[in-house]
């Protein structure tokens, strides 16, 4: 079929479900956290709060979009429309799933399948923190320009070490091409231990330092500096309002879950299952399907509200559904590679949102001697002892 | 219009718009998000040059790191208090004259030129064809490159920093 | 998939000497810029959009001659334009603290 039209097609497709993920990861997010500190959480949009997403969006949509009058309107606009637009373009390079055929049409599981995959997502990161740093510098303020300027300094902090810890699995699987990086990582040592590089490659170290410099790409807690509530107001994103710091928010949830995929890609495997397909692997999906399903169906027999009964039942049953679907065929070879990589993310994304609600915030001298003086050798010696082992045994 | 052609085209008002802003804008941040564009434009030509490689050193290393660090510190010493300034020679119509006959001039002397037909690469990645040349005939350039970046680092942080 | 894109893309309807002589042009508006600004940074970005032209003119004889060579070049120019950018900035830093203007003809204390 015709390259573009088949790009077309994907990202008709892939746009939607980004965008609705991106809502419903806020929604996930206030709900984890709610739990963690032992309250209940948004519930009551919707059962379970479950419409508070989209709450959200119309009350972000008609809010006044109000500008302060002393920003530099060119830069004010474009700023978070850049954020944006950086964060959501990285994501179009990672496989979620092979190379698939469809009614004919033979096709890889993502946006785009390119020979320097890795190196873009570097890239493109690397570009959104223009989106930051003009924000902070736009807003005329001196609580948004320190947001900018110390988040800029931030990122490129970080980058390093986290280019560093790229570095050393790609000496394993020696390619850029996200898709062969996977490929790669196939197989099982010893028949059952999954040959990732985080497990059987031997890099866990070099995934926990990808990790903690993900944490201060995305500017999450403990790196949160740039938009520190207590200190600076909200940070860069202080001026903002409406629909721009909106994007502000979707930019930064986009950018965890570019960070989660890049991890599940680089150093779990990404679309391979857990365990071996041949000792029951493609069976786990629907496990842990109809567990879900069985815990929901349980809560609808014996409800704690009176409104349990329908909503626990009716999702109850679609996760039913949901767990036959893995076993159809067709359908199988499709949605078994994304239910690999989505719950590898998805877990890796709880890890953010349950090290939000645990860790506190670092001061900013410490975050950067953390980055300078233990991350970036930590890295270093790494990549050197992956290098020596790798070459070690080419001999 | 070939996309290659539209590509071409597009990259290229990207850079050369991109660069007359860029050293016509008052405002030091201006010109330097001006040149940013104009950056991004000439790595789109890397592309279209199959240089990949390139193409994304050019976005992680100039956009992303050298002009960041520009931008940096124009924020740093707030550089547009001086915008009133005078940011423009007195002469600058002597030097824009100059410069814009050497330009025209070469441009005239590249569309004449007969180039030979363009020999093709061997058929592996650029990346990987990048790394081979660079690790094995350009070796000691390599190092004494590396070399200099850590005097650079260690100067710079000499100089800037403040004096006890 | 060996090249970023796909093949049918190249329809070879753009010759090699456009891109020289955009890279020609660029050289021409760097050089013009750094002639006529009066501000050291802006000075700095003008020579590394010079730079960028040269780099561009690399690239393009390193895709006429089907060699990798001229790209290795450009790397490295770029390499060095990064150190120059990190030592540079550190002494425009410098100057910015000891005289607290970036003016290039204020800057003249060994004039008399």
């Amino acid at each position: 079929m015709d390259f573009i039209l088949l790009s077309i097609l994907k990202t008709a497709i892939a746009a939607p479900v980004l965008l609705g993920t991106l809502a419903y990861l806020v929604w996930i997010e206030r709900k984890v956290l709610a739990h963690v500190q032992l309250r209940m959480g948004p519930s009551r949009v919707g059962p379970h709060g479950l419409l508070q997403p989209i709450a959200d969006a119309i009350k972000l949509l008609t809010k006044e979009d109000f500008i302060p009058s002393y920003v530099n309107h060119v830069y004010y606009w474009l700023a978070p429309w850049l954020a944006l637009m950086f964060a959501v373009t990285a994501i179009s390079v990672i496989p979620i799933g092979p190379i698939v055929e469809i009614f004919g049409v033979k096709t890889n599981m993502g946006q785009a399948d390119i020979s320097i995959g890795l190196l873009l997502i570097l890239g493109l990161t690397g570009m959104g923190v223009y989106g930051i740093a003009l924000a902070g510098w736009s807003s005329n303020n001196k609580y948004s320009l320190l947001g900018g300027l110390r988040s800029s300094a931030q990122m490129i902090s970080y980058e390093l070490p986290m280019a560093l810890a790229i570095a050393s699995p790609l000496l394993i699987v020696n390619t850029l091409n996200l898709r062969e990086i996977v490929n790669g990582q196939a197989g099982y040592v010893f028949g059952i231990i999954p040959n990732w590089n985080a497990v059987g490659g031997l890099q866990m170290f070099s995934f926990l330092i990808y990790l903690i410099c993900a944490f201060a790409e995305t500017n999450r807690i403990p790196f949160d500096l740039p938009e520190a509530e207590n200190e600076l107001v909200s940070g860069y994103n202080t001026e903002y309002s409406s629909m721009k710091f909106a994007a502000f928010f979707m930019a930064e949830y986009a950018n965890i879950i570019t960070a989660c995929s890049v991890a599940t890609t680089l150093f779990l495997g990404g679309w391979h299952p857990i365990i071996p397909n041949e000792l029951g692997g493609q069976f786990i999906p629907t496990l842990i399907c109809f567990f879900f399903a069985g815990v929901l169906f349980y809560h609808a027999l014996n409800p704690a509200r009176p409104s349990d009964r329908l909503s626990m039942g009716v999702i109850g049953a679609i996760i039913l559904g949901l767990g036959l679907m893995f076993q159809v065929p067709v359908v199988k070879d499709l949605a078994q590679p994304l239910f690999w990589f989505a719950s590898k993310a998805g877990f890796l994304i709880f890890v953010f949102i349950w090290v939000r609600g645990t860790v506190p915030r670092f001061r900013y001298d410490q975050l950067m001697r953390f980055a300078w003086l233990v991350l970036f050798p930590a890295a270093l010696l790494n990549l050197l002892l992956t290098a020596f082992v790798v070459a070690a045994k080419s001999n | 219009m070939t996309l290659e052609a539209f590509f071409f085209y597009a990259f290229t008002t990207l850079a050369l718009g991109g660069a007359t802003l860029a050293i016509t804008r008052r405002s030091a941040v201006h010109a330097a998000i001006s040149l940013m564009v104009s950056l991004l434009g000439v790595a789109g030509l890397y592309l279209l040059l199959n240089a990949e490689f390139l193409f994304v050193s050019q976005i992680i290393l100039y956009i992303g790191g050298i002009l960041l660090l520009f931008l940096f510190v124009i924020m740093l010493v707030n550089l547009d208090a001086g915008r009133g300034l005078r940011q423009f020679h007195q002469r600058w119509p002597l030097g824009a004259a100059v410069t814009a006959i050497a330009g025209v001039a070469f441009a005239i002397l590249w569309s004449r030129a007969k180039l030979p037909p363009s020999q093709t690469m061997p058929d592996v990645g650029n990346v990987e064809l990048v790394a081979d040349t660079l690790l094995q005939d350009y070796l000691v350039p390599f190092e004494v490159v590396s070399l200099l970046l850590l005097v650079a680092v260690v100067g710079s942080v000499l100089l800037a920093r403040k004096r006890a | 998939m060996t090249h970023l894109l796909p093949p049918e893309f190249f329809t070879a309807t753009v010759p090699l000497n456009a891109y020289l002589i955009l890279s020609a042009i660029l050289f021409a508006i760097g050089a013009c810029g750094f002639m006529f600004r009066k501000n050291i940074i802006t000075i700095y970005m003008c020579i590394e959009l010079m730079l960028n032209a040269v780099n561009l003119s690399f690239v393009t004889f390193s895709y006429q001659f089907g060699k990798v060579d001229g790209q290795i070049y450009s790397f490295f120019v770029m390499v060095v334009a990064a150190a120059e950018a990190a030592v540079g900035l550190a002494i425009i830093l410098t100057i910015f603290r000891n005289r607290g203007t970036l003016q290039i003809d204020e800057i003249d204390t060994l004039k008399n």
